[in-house]
């Protein structure tokens, strides 16, 4: 079998007296969408952080392709192809939606130190930028400051950013978190349609989204995965059903 | 909102009368009958590049140095070290000699506060926040110490640089000749720091201020960004010294004492931090308040204060603000 793009091995992340990760393990193939859910809590962005690199872990791998990457800034584990959104956006409050990817499109075409051009004239990077914009349907907002976008735009562009980074496993924490029902179709629709141009690890609380674009899930609670598996297995994982599924309406 | 074709249009005219109006300043001071005005605004433009420079650091890339005057009394330092070892013909370092060369004693200047950047950013930018302002500031107070303590140089009580770098054929002394050259010199680093705030590296730089979690996050390394930003700063800081010493004739530990960096710091957040030409309004902008307020009562240092504090709190962008609310550029 071939190995995974991702491997995490026995990974553990301590604050004080608080395991927010515990020995976890869990893999996601070239291709595939692991998502990853769990209750409020229950340490999921804190795994996200430790594979971007924001957090340090106190104990086991992370292996990309290979590699191990838990020695390697944020920066450098961007450049090898991984890419994320993040629950809360970050954004840069001046800039413009079309100033954000094209930032993107610049950082993945090498270094900045470029002085003199004037970026924003630059049809090599609002060319690009401009295209994934209208992929989700931004264009007409390109040219707004961010903080003139709606919380649903915002949301979109954190994925536009991540997309223009052309990242080979993307990490993405609660896409949907916070958007219209009109917008997380939109949302699912699209993240559908990209389907296995690269890996994806998907943390996210809506339920009808995970099923239907998950290859894998993995369950997690209290920093420990309780369960993996198949859509199937999972909605019939009697222990998923007590600990998280079952929360609302058993 | 005017479209951007109008606004670079009226950005354009409103840059090309400043650029008029400060050619013709000295000869309009000799018409006027108050020929020091041209002194005074050398001063300005001298203090203008010095903040712009700080600018870069502060207002484009949002680090709170509070060190900035190591730089500029180090571009202050080589001018007036070469110059003693010209006029001594003493060996500087057991090999190279001084030189009054303008030429060479700015370049020198320039290289020497990029190089002390490059040392200092290198250790502070590992740090942030209020650690970063106090890291800064320390190695700025450290550096006053050490010229403090450099007898040799005057210690304490400075160096006299007996006459002007020599540049061309051209009279140094002549107030107005020595205020074309600092023009000449601010026109092109004002310039340098257009282009570079709407470059690919700007927009780095920008957005580092704004949110540096973001920038790491599209695999842009923030550190290496901060520290070019800080070495440019430092070279601008270095640029402005050189000319202050050539100005003054005379340089000294305070020129990088704690206090002139705060004092360039208000520069820049008087007349608009982040802006293009809020330094040049800052500098001028202060230079001018104290110059008024010292002529009219001995405790300006009071007065002054308040006044600083009023603008910035009901003007928005301070100087630059302000401009622009007269203008009619509401944005
Ligand atoms: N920097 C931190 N310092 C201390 N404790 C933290 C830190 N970050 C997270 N925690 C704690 O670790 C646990 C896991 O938090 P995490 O944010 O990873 O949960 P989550 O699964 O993403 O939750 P949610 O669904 O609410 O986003 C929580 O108890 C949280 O309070
Ligand atoms: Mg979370």
């Amino acid at each position: 079998m071939k190995a995974p793009l991702l491997r995490i091995d026995g990974l553990v992340k301590r604050f004080g007296g608080l395991t927010a990760t515990d020995c976890l393990s869990l893999d996601v193939a070239e291709g595939e969408v692991h998502a990853l859910i769990g209750p409020n809590g229950a340490g999921k962005t804190t795994v996200i952080n430790q594979l971007t690199g924001e957090l340090h872990p106190d104990g086991g791998r992370i292996l990309l392709d290979g590699t191990d990457i838990v020695g390697l800034p944020v920066h450098a584990r961007v450049r090898m192809g991984l890419a994320r959104t993040f629950q809360i956006v970050q954004l840069m409050g001046s800039y413009t939606a079309l100033e954000h990817v094209a930032l993107a499109v610049q950082a993945n075409a090498g270094h900045s130190f470029r002085f003199i051009g004037d970026a924003r004239a630059d049809e090599r990077l609002t060319g690009p930028a401009r295209e994934i914009l209208s992929r989700f349907g931004l264009a007409t907002r390109a040219d707004r400051p961010v903080a003139a976008l709606s919380h649903g735009e915002r949301k979109q562009l954190e994925l536009a950013v991540a997309l223009a980074m052309k990242p080979r496993l993307l990490l993405l924490d609660e896409p949907m978190a916070g958007l219209g029902a009109a917008e997380s179709a939109q949302m699912v629709e699209l993240l559908q349609s990209l389907k296995g141009q690269f890996a994806l690890l998907l943390v996210e609380h809506d339920m009808d989204a995970v099923f239907s674009l998950a290859d894998r899930i993995s369950v997690l609670v209290g920093g420990r995965a309780i369960a993996s598996g198949s859509v199937a297995e999972i909605q019939a994982d009697p222990a998923v059903r007590i600990a998280y599924l079952g929360e609302g309406d058993a | 909102m005017s479209p951007p074709q109008a606004t670079g249009a009226r950005a354009a005219l409103a840059i090309g009368g400043l650029l008029v109006f400060l050619l013709a300043l000295p000869f309009a001071a000799d018409l006027l009958d108050v020929p020091a005005t041209t002194s005074l605004v050398t001063r300005m433009l001298i203090y203008a590049i010095a903040a712009a420079s700080l600018n870069l650091v502060l207002g484009f890339g949002g680090m709170i140095s509070f060190g900035h005057a190591a730089f500029y009394g180090i571009g202050g330092y080589a001018v007036g070290i070469l110059f003693q070892h010209a006029r001594l013909s003493e060996p500087l370092f057991g090999m190279m000699l001084g030189t009054e060369q303008f030429l060479i004693a700015m370049p020198v200047a320039i290289v020497l506060g990029g190089l002390a950047a490059l040392v200092i950013g290198a250790l502070a930018l590992r740090t942030t926040g209020v650690q970063f302002i106090m890291i800064t500031l320390a190695f700025a107070q450290m550096l006053y110490f050490l010229f403090v303590s450099l007898k040799y140089y005057g210690g304490d009580d400075g160096l006299v640089v007996r006459r002007r770098n020599v540049l061309f054929g051209l009279d140094m002394r002549d107030a107005k000749t020595f205020y074309f050259v600092v023009l000449a010199l601010a026109a092109a680093y004002f310039a340098f720091i257009w282009r570079i705030a709407g470059s690919r590296f700007g927009m780095v730089l920008g957005a580092i201020r704004q949110n540096d979690r973001r920038v790491a996050a599209i695999g842009i390394g923030v550190y290496r960004y901060k520290l070019a930003a800080f070495v440019l700063a430092g070279m601008g800081a270095g640029l402005a010294g050189g000319l202050w010493a050539n100005y003054a004739r005379f340089v000294s530990p305070d020129m990088m004492h704690w206090t002139k960096s705060g004092e360039l710091m208000v520069m820049v957040i008087l007349g608009g931090a982040g802006t293009l030409f809020g330094p040049l309004f800052g500098a001028a902008g202060l230079i001018t308040l104290e110059t008024v307020l010292s002529a009219w009562t001995e405790r300006w240092q009071f007065f002054l204060g308040p006044i600083l504090i009023l603008i910035i709190l009901f003007f928005r962008g301070g100087l630059s603000g302000l401009v622009a609310l007269f203008s009619g550029r509401n944005r």
